[in-house]
């Protein structure tokens, strides 16, 4: 197992760094100016010396390095001092990524967003999971019940149906017609009291709905085809002949064996979902990372960009990385050389 | 009683193999799925709808009239108009040709290069792992944030090169294309990797064909099943990804709009009387779309699914 994670971490790190490579060059290589924003009244020389701040006139390679000291190296490293209150070296003249839209250090932008993401997102994911497992496991248990079919059909229209509609029609619903939510997420919201709680919970109600529903959607027929693979094992024929009930089958039996695949897959999913937050974020105005790479990438920012692509790409490989270790832990059959 | 229509699609099925015709496989599959036969139907009303509409309901849709903003429902403008006063029904046609338009090129793209690399890694052992680990590298990618960034960068260049309208399209099916073939191209792989060890390819080997021509005549032909369940999905997939594109604002402008870019500036008129249906028909016409091709998928892959078709 160790052996086979150090290989597969072996493999991870050459991943991350070409996909760097490509971030970075795909970037730079595409005709922008940072300075095209800028009001036109600015002399020549001054726009020349702005780009001498951001470091441009220095050859690729060079750019290329010192992103990857600042985001690989730096960065950490004033994180830990952040978190730990220790001094490590020269912590004031040390390079950080800024934004060039904000001038501030872009992983302060991104700290300061992540919470609502992280709320929003991981809430929805949960609660995705919690409507999918047993509406799978019954469907499939049921199979071509009214329940099943009805199911089917709904997680179809769920996987199909595009987030920013379902969104949409939930905002025409809940909140124009009805009045029930708030349509837009007020992130500057606190709770103080059981009011004010109140209130989150109605403003986070719709965001997580819609994305628990998409969730929901791909996980409860992925978990209902696995059950289904199940049923008619040879295992489950030994459980029934010894006299169990079936419930304890079902239960005990077959949900833990289905159940394999269905981990992998949420853990599979948990960058994915990330990126699909951008499209809700922008539906309800929730201003976390999906709504900052936006913004970064409508105002040309490309530092921001660049780490945040590039955060998105760490989550995938760290997910994936992680997917197969819980299912060598969990799966002893599964013997990794 | 489902397992019997099942079994009997599976008998049927059979029987098609032994004449191979990857349509015969299509034909059963949809008569036997119900989702799918209605899916089906549903796909081609639309299809034929944005292809022949525009003809029949010759009304511009560019035309400005705001003597007629945001109207409901009436007999002149059947689903309504917009805040210019433009007609909706006509909108919505011609943004739905641009739409299917951009499904079918990002489609056929993806498949394209999922399937070659997908073959060449299955037939060549020598490439088999390069073009592997590019494919992982790929799925590594963050796709949703890298489409943006290259529509972002690329736009000017390519609506300079090729005009408004034509850039964009061929900047958002190429991008499409390029972030969606490695599904494609893993199945692909798998099939000719079963099919290579096959006798008749022994034989044509053995008789001094070449590595392309056993490719093109051995190879594709037999995998064709599983390639055009890939094109089902692929079509939805890109359908999708062109309306969140232009729904984040980054697809087509407003002046060629799709639906995806319907539904982005019906947004902003929410809750304004006569304006929300703005959203609802759009999102209906891109939902609509790709559900009935995801039940066409469906069927598909039941029916080349062989643990589905021997029960």
């Amino acid at each position: 197992m160790l052996k086979y994670l150090s290989k597969r971490l072996f493999f991870a790190i050459p991943t991350l760094i070409v996909i760097s490579f490509v971030l970075f060059a795909l970037l730079d290589l595409a005709p922008n100016d940072p300075t095209g924003n800028l009001p036109q009244t600015i002399p020549q020389e001054v726009r020349e010396e702005i780009r001498e701040s951001l470091g441009l006139n220095k050859p690729f390679h060079i750019r290329y390095f010192k992103w990857m000291q600042q985001f690989f190296v730096n960065e950490p490293l004033n994180l830990i001092e952040e978190v730990t209150g220790l001094e490590i070296g020269d912590s004031d003249s040390r390079l950080r990524v800024r934004s060039w839209l904000t001038r501030s250090p872009v992983v302060d932008l991104i700290i300061e967003r992540l919470p609502q993401t992280l709320w929003v997102v991981g809430l929805s994911y949960i609660v995705g999971i919690m409507i999918a497992l047993p509406i799978g496991v019954i469907s499939a248990y049921k199979q071509y019940s009214w329940f099943d079919q009805i199911g089917t059909f709904i997680s179809m229209v769920g996987f199909s149906v595009p987030t920013f509609f379902t969104g949409l029609v939930m905002i025409i619903i809940f909140s124009v017609t009805l009045s029930w939510f708030p349509s837009t997420y007020d992130t500057t919201h606190v709770v103080k009291d059981l009011q004010s709680l109140w209130f989150q919970v109605k403003q986070m109600a719709m965001p997580v709905m819609v994305l628990a529903f998409y969730n929901a959607a791909q996980l409860s027929r992925f978990m209902r085809a696995s059950v289904l693979e199940n049923l008619n094992l040879d295992y489950v024929r030994t459980a029934r002949a010894k006299g169990l009930r079936d419930r304890s089958i079902l239960l005990k039996h077959i949900l833990r064996n289905s159940m394999l695949p269905v981990i992998t897959m949420i853990a599979l999913g948990v960058p994915t979902i990330f990126t699909g937050a951008i499209i809700t974020e922008q539906v309800f105005r929730v201003n976390g990372i999906g709504q900052l790479l936006i913004t970064g990438i409508q105002s040309a920012d490309i530092p921001l960009v660049q780490s945040l692509s590039f955060l998105f790409a760490v989550l995938i490989v760290t997910f994936n990385l992680l997917a197969d270790v819980i299912y060598g832990i969990l799966d002893p059959r599964i013997r990794y050389e | 009683m489902k397992l019997d229509k099942l079994a009997r699609a599976g008998q049927s099925i059979q029987e098609a193999r032994e004449h191979p015709s990857p349509w015969m496989i299509v034909w059963i599959a949809l008569k036997n799925h119900k989702g799918a036969l209605v899916g089906a139907g549903v796909f081609t009303f639309i299809v034929l709808a944005v292809l022949i509409g525009p003809l029949v309901y010759s009304i511009d849709p560019q035309l400005t009239d705001t003597a007629v903003r945001n109207q409901g429902m009436s007999w002149q403008h059947p689903l309504g108009t917009d805040n210019l006063g433009r007609d909706m029904l006509a909108q919505m046609l011609s943004g739905g040709r641009i739409a299917l338009a951009v499904g079918f090129a990002a489609m056929l793209l993806s498949l394209g290069v999922g399937t070659a690399i997908g073959v060449v890694a299955g037939y060549y052992k020598r490439l088999d792992g390069p073009l592997m680990r590019l494919t992982d590298l790929f799925l590594a990618l963050p796709l949703l944030p890298l489409l943006l960034v290259i529509i972002m960068l690329f736009r000017d260049t390519l609506r300079a090169a090729f005009g408004p309208e034509r850039g964009i399209f061929f900047l958002i099916v190429l991008g499409i294309g390029i972030t969606s073939w490695m599904q494609t191209a893993r199945i692909v792989r798998g099939e000719t990797l079963a099919i290579k060890e096959r006798e008749f390819v022994l034989a044509a080997t053995s008789m001094g064909t070449t590595g392309l021509h056993i490719i093109t005549k051995h190879i594709l032909p037999n995998i064709l099943s599983p390639i055009m369940v890939s094109a089902t999905l692929g079509i939805a997939n890109a359908i999708i990804t062109e309306s969140t594109l232009s729904f984040l604002g980054l697809g087509f402008p407003p002046d060629f709009p799709t639906w995806g870019r319907l539904l982005f500036d019906g947004a902003n008129f929410i809750g304004i009387e006569g304006a929300t249906a703005r959203v609802i028909w759009p999102g209906l016409a891109i939902s609509l779309t790709v559900l009935s091709v995801n039940y066409i998928g469906d069927a598909l892959r039941d029916a080349i699914d062989p643990r589905v078709r021997n029960k």
